[in-house]
């Protein structure tokens, strides 16, 4: 089965004011897979996931050169909506941040944003959400205690729930499970194999045993540029470059 | 939302795969001592043909092994579970070696005249293709008791061998022009001893995968 590309960058150069970041960074995030960017700190991981979203967008001195390809669109061509690119590409971060809120309202909060104002909708959306990110049986009757009284699994489990509230079609996960014990790690870890059936999923990681075991496709990234990428079963067995084995093997990072 | 549904998928998939290996490797053992009885020769090429089956399901499974390994971390039991896996796939490919041993045998003696009826070498060969069977059922089962009674009935075979090995020197000893097919009869009957002793050897993989301890069961007379 031909695998679609979701999104993709095409000689994506990024530089922080006269910092250059990110070199001819070409990546394929493929459509319902899970991606795995995985490099030694300061390679340009997470700058990378922010550029898909354009969160980089609120970084003065930030300039993004190339393209940055959504279902084959530039989603930083003139008049593009970052708003709008920002719902169809979700974010979720390294520690679990849920708003200060009921559990109900951070999840209602994106929808609200857009303009649903129904109650009754509301509460499907967010029974739904809830769901998806399999929180629902632990929290339906305490809908109305704030996100920050649950444990950090749940919270994080919150925030996907948010991110996947308002229906987007990628997430982007920077480092999900990293402030997580481990046996939540595993359970978040289930789950994106459940959502990469409706998603597609980019995900950063430092813990390179949770790239091989979560994702289809990985990435290695090694000062700025994409050094090899390829199934993530063919990259962890017998990597191609021999900075990736350095790196895999612990020789350096 | 089953947590590493993949990696147990994975770890299944696995255990399925050596049980087919098994029931080729026991295919090999029965048919080339079928060849062996019955002088069908077709047959023995047969299964020195059907080798390369055994030996692609060996590297698949190993292959398999190592995807987990890398991806997948197991631990404790399930870290078990795969270096079993990979020890038992070259004491079945062994096995199944020796069934194209003997399936050469039979085409090397061809249509010689036969020197008695064969009984004991075919006894030999169901019980060890009994022991294999039981000691695969064993494997899925994590029945480490039941894989140490197999290991200890490996005194049986030896047994069985020394008839055999008995019977066939009085050939010898009795008619010189019997030498040739005697010791050809006395390599299959080692083939046979030597795969029961591989079977044991999965016994023993078998209790160290279920107690996470190597025991070495009796040593065998041979």
């Amino acid at each position: 089965m031909e695998l679609k590309s979701k999104m993709e960058t095409k000689d994506l150069n990024f530089y922080y004011g006269n910092y250059q970041c990110l070199i001819n960074f070409n990546l394929v995030i493929k459509e319902h897979q899970i991606t795995a960017l995985m490099g030694p700190s300061g390679c340009g991981k997470s700058t990378f996931l922010r550029v898909l979203n354009r969160m980089n967008d609120l970084i003065p001195n930030a300039r993004v050169e190339g393209k940055v390809l959504l279902d084959g669109q530039d989603i930083y061509a003139p008049g593009v909506d970052a708003a709008e690119i920002r719902k169809r590409v979700g974010m979720v971060f390294q520690a679990p941040n849920p708003f200060p809120k009921s559990i109900f309202e951070n999840v209602a909060f994106g929808p609200r944003m857009l303009g649903v104002n129904n109650k009754f909708a509301l509460s499907e959306i967010v029974e739904k959400s809830l769901q998806g990110a399999a929180l629902w049986n632990e929290v339906k009757d305490i809908l109305s205690k704030s996100g920050l009284a649950l444990s950090g699994g749940q919270q994080q489990r919150l925030c996907i729930a948010r991110a996947i509230a308002v229906e987007p079609e990628v997430i982007l996960m920077d480092e999900p499970a990293s402030a997580i014990d481990p046996t939540s790690t595993l359970r978040i870890e289930a789950l994106m194999q459940d959502l990469k059936e409706k998603y597609t999923i980019a995900i950063v990681t430092h813990n390179l045993q949770e790239a091989a075991r979560v994702s289809n496709w990985t990435a290695f990234v090694y000062l700025g540029e994409v050094v090899e990428y390829g199934k993530t079963a063919d990259i962890f067995q017998h990597p191609k470059d021999k900075r990736t084995e350095d790196f895999i093997t612990g020789r350096f990072g | 939302m089953e947590m590493r549904a993949g990696f147990r998928k994975s770890l299944r998939g696995i255990e399925d795969s050596i049980l087919m290996m098994g029931g080729m490797v026991a295919d090999s053992l029965d048919r080339s001592m079928e060849a062996l009885k019955n002088r069908d020769l077709v047959l023995a090429q047969k299964v020195i043909d059907n080798d390369a089956g055994i030996n692609n399901k060996r590297f698949e499974i190993e292959n398999k092994c190592i995807e987990v390994i890398a991806t997948q971390q197991p631990l404790a039991s399930d870290l078990r579970v795969i270096i079993a896996a990979l020890n038992i796939i070259v004491e079945l490919e062994r096995i199944g070696d020796y069934g194209v041993g003997n399936a050469r045998i039979a085409i090397m003696i061809g249509d010689e005249p036969p020197l008695k009826p064969l009984i004991d070498l075919p006894r030999m060969t169901e019980k060890t293709i009994d022991m294999l069977k039981r000691s695969l059922k064993a494997y899925i089962n994590l029945d480490a008791g039941a894989a140490k009674q197999i290991g200890q009935e490996d005194i049986d075979i030896d047994n069985l061998y020394d008839q055999i090995y008995r019977e066939l020197v009085l050939f010898m000893v009795s008619d010189p022009r019997t030498i040739t097919r005697a010791t050809r009869l006395m390599w299959v009957a080692h083939n046979l001893e030597r795969g029961a002793d591989r079977v044991t050897n999965i016994c023993e993989r078998i209790v160290f995968l279920v107690t996470g301890k190597m025991e070495e069961s009796e040593d065998s007379k041979y």
